[in-house]
């Protein structure tokens, strides 16, 4: 690694330094270097979802993002949505629907979920398919991971 | 919530939902070992030629390259379950484009996979053969000059590029059709369908100094990774330890090996582990698909709507290499009949080999295909009739009693009630808000059948002092959930808690034998086994408690919560761990609960039918369903949505009633993938042309219908585990003949080529044949 760029990150509010190749990916960087292993690489090419971080808040493909461009952003991944032993209301709401089952795309769908939920506390069943319709799951049919956000939405506002 | 006595019959949530939910589970790339190199593959170029000679230098040349290992390097007998005719890598010839022809380990998966690539290989290239038909042809190249020679398990009547035969015979159907009031006849086609599990396969296999290895991948049984391994590489099984991490969906794809393999005989020349996982282009590229298929279907019916006679021919597409082929024609042969009392069958198919990917185990395994075929021309006979199509599959369905092609009998069937509730719940619905008007909208049906007893898997129960259960079997949780359901099965046999219950991670130094999680059988088949050692434990506990309470074993019960009491009087009662810790240090022994089972059930009958070429032993726990689709197809576009699906399943008792709704609603999606837009394409070169998720469609949340309502119906099967069969994959099974019903509903057009493209679909609206 001749060309190596010594980088700070900002991942899940803690700041992190590393050195990384010029075009080393976010994915690589998280996974490899940082043993941050939620973010998961379903294609590495940036079509199934389920390397997705927020970076400022956005949904992004880790393994499209190089991670010497992430600097001064905030990155925020799956280990960073709940605090150690506890569930966030959205991940909880996910176990208690049945809207996991092989996992491996579950990374992804919550960063989605989160996401949209930020920027629309209200969405309808239409919003959260849309949400989730660039996050691919093989295993559930979708059906259970809607009712989730759904129920969970409903059970707050009764 | 997960806090119920009677666990049995409750929607549990998953063990290991919150390790998925917060990114803890560890999948096999997650894991990280000291000295770790990484693996990468070589696919060869070509779809068929002749190996004449390797160049090694410019990837040595490389700095990081561990080691590169060729098919030269595996001198080993060919290896494989049905027909052996596999090596590890290509040896002396390739013969599809993309297998396996060298690997290397290198200190970075960058270097190792540039490394590879610098590997030079000298090939002269051979005529290949690409489809069915150019296989079958008087003139075709052999893929397997030595095909005859091959170890195979059974009588295989192979012949030419013919791998395997098979034909199951009733009646006299030679003089049923004359009796005949309609008869139709059409050819069907399907396609190769990608498994596409969201986790890539991969391994990692580690060596000690002893020259024993420990390799953890993604697979569908621990078990069968050793026993693969240990042949592949022609070493002994006992040499290797096989250990299953979370598994990111395996569909049948991570059935047989895939790297395993690999990854071991690059641990073995290193010394150091090595972690191999395939891009996503060498998954599709080099692991298996499901069988693309072209199946003549005759069938033919009594003026009343009695079925009477039905004929099929199928010929598979195999691909290269055997892997389980001769398992799914057969079964494909064995379920053409559908589920009704059809008198005169002949249905015969054959498996070939071509120069692409093999084919193999895929969810229906043979079934999807054969019930696109059957059940496209139960509608066309309904319709010829003027019968409602679930009128008639009542008229002609199976009940308990009756015999399937082959002569079993079955013990339970619920395929009447599946029908009927199918029925109500579809004309229940209300309607949805009035198509556009260059959209069309139909209903279509499908009815089918499909297994959960196979072959063979064990458990073992061991009480521990403190009162807590220790469960073993083996069987790998591929994401479905069975850990969830077998530790439901045990905590309601013992009236415990599940957090009480620990499920073993499977591992072949000590866990007892399973086959696989495949075919729709953990439920069923690892059910048996957990519930009879639970009752051995359970038995045990009361022997035990009645000695330390001096009294008679018939005067104890157990109660919730890990006591036992004497009968009728509240207070007196001791715990478990009491108990155990009493067998552990005073009396008896630890308290432990063994089965073993290999599938019991009634056997074919060789005096109601001609059986042959037929490629595993016994199968059965037949399971059932039925189900409805409405789909909307546009007349301009000719685009397909479903819009919404009812799916009636017997899976006998549902264990855990959500985990029931996952597999029924993720396998429809999956089938309609199968049914419109999934297609795995070759070239005239032997290129697979869409090996990505942007070329290869899988559907996504905004193509999923609205709405899969499930419909659980329980016959109880008098040998499943508190009743219970199989569903993992019956919800695929109907749903390509269901969506085509459902097209020829809304446009009188019918589509005999899967997928139902809007190419296809348009094709048949202007009258173009399919």
């Amino acid at each position: 690694m001749t060309d190596a760029l010594d980088v700070t990150l900002m991942i899940n509010g803690e700041r992190r330094a590393l050195r990384v190749a010029p075009f080393e990916t976010l994915l690589t960087s998280l996974r490899d270097r940082l043993g941050l292993t939620a973010a998961k690489r379903g294609c590495n090419q940036g079509v199934c979802g389920a390397c997705s971080v927020l970076i400022d808040g956005r949904p992004a493909r880790a393994c499209l993002s190089v991670t010497a461009n992430c600097v001064d952003q905030e990155i925020t991944t799956v280990e960073g949505l709940s605090a150690p032993l506890e569930l966030s209301p959205l991940q909880d709401a996910m176990v208690r629907a049945g809207a996991i089952q092989c996992g491996f795309c579950t990374p992804g769908m919550l960063i989605a979920l989160t996401a949209l939920l930020h920027e629309s506390p209200h969405p309808t069943r239409d919003d959260i398919r849309t949400a989730i319709s660039s996050n691919i799951c093989r295993c559930t049919g979708y059906q259970k991971i809607v009712e989730a956000v759904a129920d969970m939405l409903d059970a707050s506002a009764a | 919530m997960n806090a119920v006595h009677t666990a049995v019959g409750h929607s549990f949530e998953r063990l290991d939902a919150a390790e998925k939910v917060t990114g803890e589970a560890r999948y096999v790339d997650d894991l990280y070992r000291p000295g770790m190199l990484h693996g990468a593959v070589l696919g060869s170029t070509h779809a068929h030629a002749r190996i004449r000679a390797y160049s090694l230098e410019a990837a040595f040349t490389i700095p990081g390259v561990a080691a590169i290992v060729t098919g030269e390097d595996f001198q080993v007998p060919r290896a494989g379950a049905f027909c052996k005719d596999e090596v590890p890598l290509a040896r002396g010839k390739t013969i599809y484009l993309g297998e396996p022809v060298a690997a290397i380990a290198a200190n970075d998966p960058e270097i190792a996979w540039r490394a590879a690539r610098a590997i030079e290989i000298n090939y002269e290239p051979l005529p290949s053969v690409l489809s069915i038909d150019e296989a079958l042809a008087g003139d075709a190249p052999l893929v397997h000059e030595d095909l005859a020679k091959y170890v195979k398990i059974a009588p295989s009547f192979s012949q030419g590029n013919v791998l395997w035969q098979c034909r199951v015979e009733e009646g006299d159907i030679g003089s049923a059709w004359a009796q005949c009031d309609v008869v139709v006849e059409d050819v069907f086609e399907t396609a190769a369908q990608h498994h596409m599990y969201m986790e890539p396969c991969g391994a990692l296999a580690e060596v000690d100094r002893s020259g024993r290895l420990t390799i953890w991948s993604s697979c569908q049984s621990v078990h069968l990774v050793q026993q693969r391994v240990a042949e592949s590489l022609a070493i002994p099984m006992g040499r290797i330890r096989a250990l299953a991490p979370k598994i990111g969906g395996g569909f049948g794809g991570k059935g047989g090996l895939h790297v395993q393999h690999l990854a071991a005989a690059l641990a073995l020349k290193t010394g150091r582990p090595v972690k191999m996982v395939l891009s996503r282009v060498e998954d599709f590229e080099m692991v298996r698909s499901r069988h693309p298929a072209r199946i003549v279907m005759k069938t033919g019916a009594r003026r009343d709507g009695k079925l009477f006679a039905r004929e099929a021919s199928i010929l598979l597409d195999g691909g290269a290499y055997a892997d389980e082929s001769p398992a799914v024609l057969s079964f494909a042969v064995l379920m053409a009949r559908g589920p009704y009392r059809i008198a005169h069958l002949r249905s015969r198919g054959s498996v070939v080999y071509t120069n692409k990917l093999k084919a193999s185990a895929f969810r229906g395994f043979g079934n999807p295909q054969v019930t696109f075929a059957g059940e496209s021309q139960i509608d066309q006979i309904a319709k010829k009739l003027g019968i409602h199509p679930v009128e008639l599959r009542l008229l002609n369905a199976v009940d308990a009693g009756d015999r399937w092609a082959g002569g079993q009998t079955l013990p339970a069937c619920g395929l009447r009630e599946c029908l009927t509730r199918l029925r109500g719940a579809v004309e229940a619905a209300p309607p949805l808000p009035s198509a556009a008007p260059q959209r069309h909208r139909g209903i279509g049906y499908s009815a089918f059948s499909h297994i959960s007893g196979l072959l063979s898997t064990a458990c073992n129960i061991y009480l521990r002092s403190d009162g807590s259960v220790a469960v073993n079997t083996g069987v790998v949780d591929i994401g479905q959930g069975s850990d969830t359901v077998l530790t439901q099965i045990c905590a309601d046999a013992l009236m415990l808690t599940p957090d009480r219950i620990s499920f073993a991670s499977p591992d072949s130094d000590s866990s007892p034998w399973n086959w696989k999680t495949a075919a729709s059988r953990v439920t069923y088949m690892a059910g048996r086994v957990v519930l009879a050692a639970s009752i051995e434990v359970r038995d045990k506990i009361l022997r035990q408690a009645a000695e330390i309470m001096e009294c008679a074993v018939e005067d104890l019960e157990i109660r919730p919560g890990g006591v036992v009491g004497l009968k009728g009087v509240g207070g007196q009662s001791i715990g478990f761990g009491q108990i155990a810790s009493h067998a552990i240090s005073r009396l008896g022994g630890p308290i432990m609960g063994a089965s073993s089972l290999l599938f019991d059930g009634e056997r074919m009958d060789p005096k109601r039918a001609l059986v042959e070429g037929f490629a595993f032993g016994n199968i059965g726990a037949y399971t059932f369903g039925a189900q409805a689709v409405e789909a909307e197809v546009d007349e301009v576009t000719g685009a397909v949505r479903v819009l919404r699906v009812w799916s009636a399943h017997d899976v006998g008792r549902a264990i855990n009633p959500r985990m029931v709704e996952g597999q029924i609603q993720g396998g429809f999606v999956q089938g309609m993938g199968y049914a419109l837009t999934e297609e795995m394409q070759w070239d005239e070169s032997g290129r697979l042309t869409n090996p990505t998720l942007m070329d290869y469609k899988v559907p996504t949340a905004l193509d999923a219908p609205l709405e899969i309502n499930p419909i659980i119906v329980e016959h109880a099967e008098p040998s499943g585990p508190f009743g219970a069969k199989g569903v993992g994959e019956p919800g695929l099974i109907g749903a390509a003949a269901s969506i085509g019903n459902a097209i020829a509903n809304a446009t009188r057009k019918r589509v005999y080529r899967l997928p139902m493209t809007p190419e296809r679909v348009l094709d048949a609206l202007i009258g173009k044949s399919g």
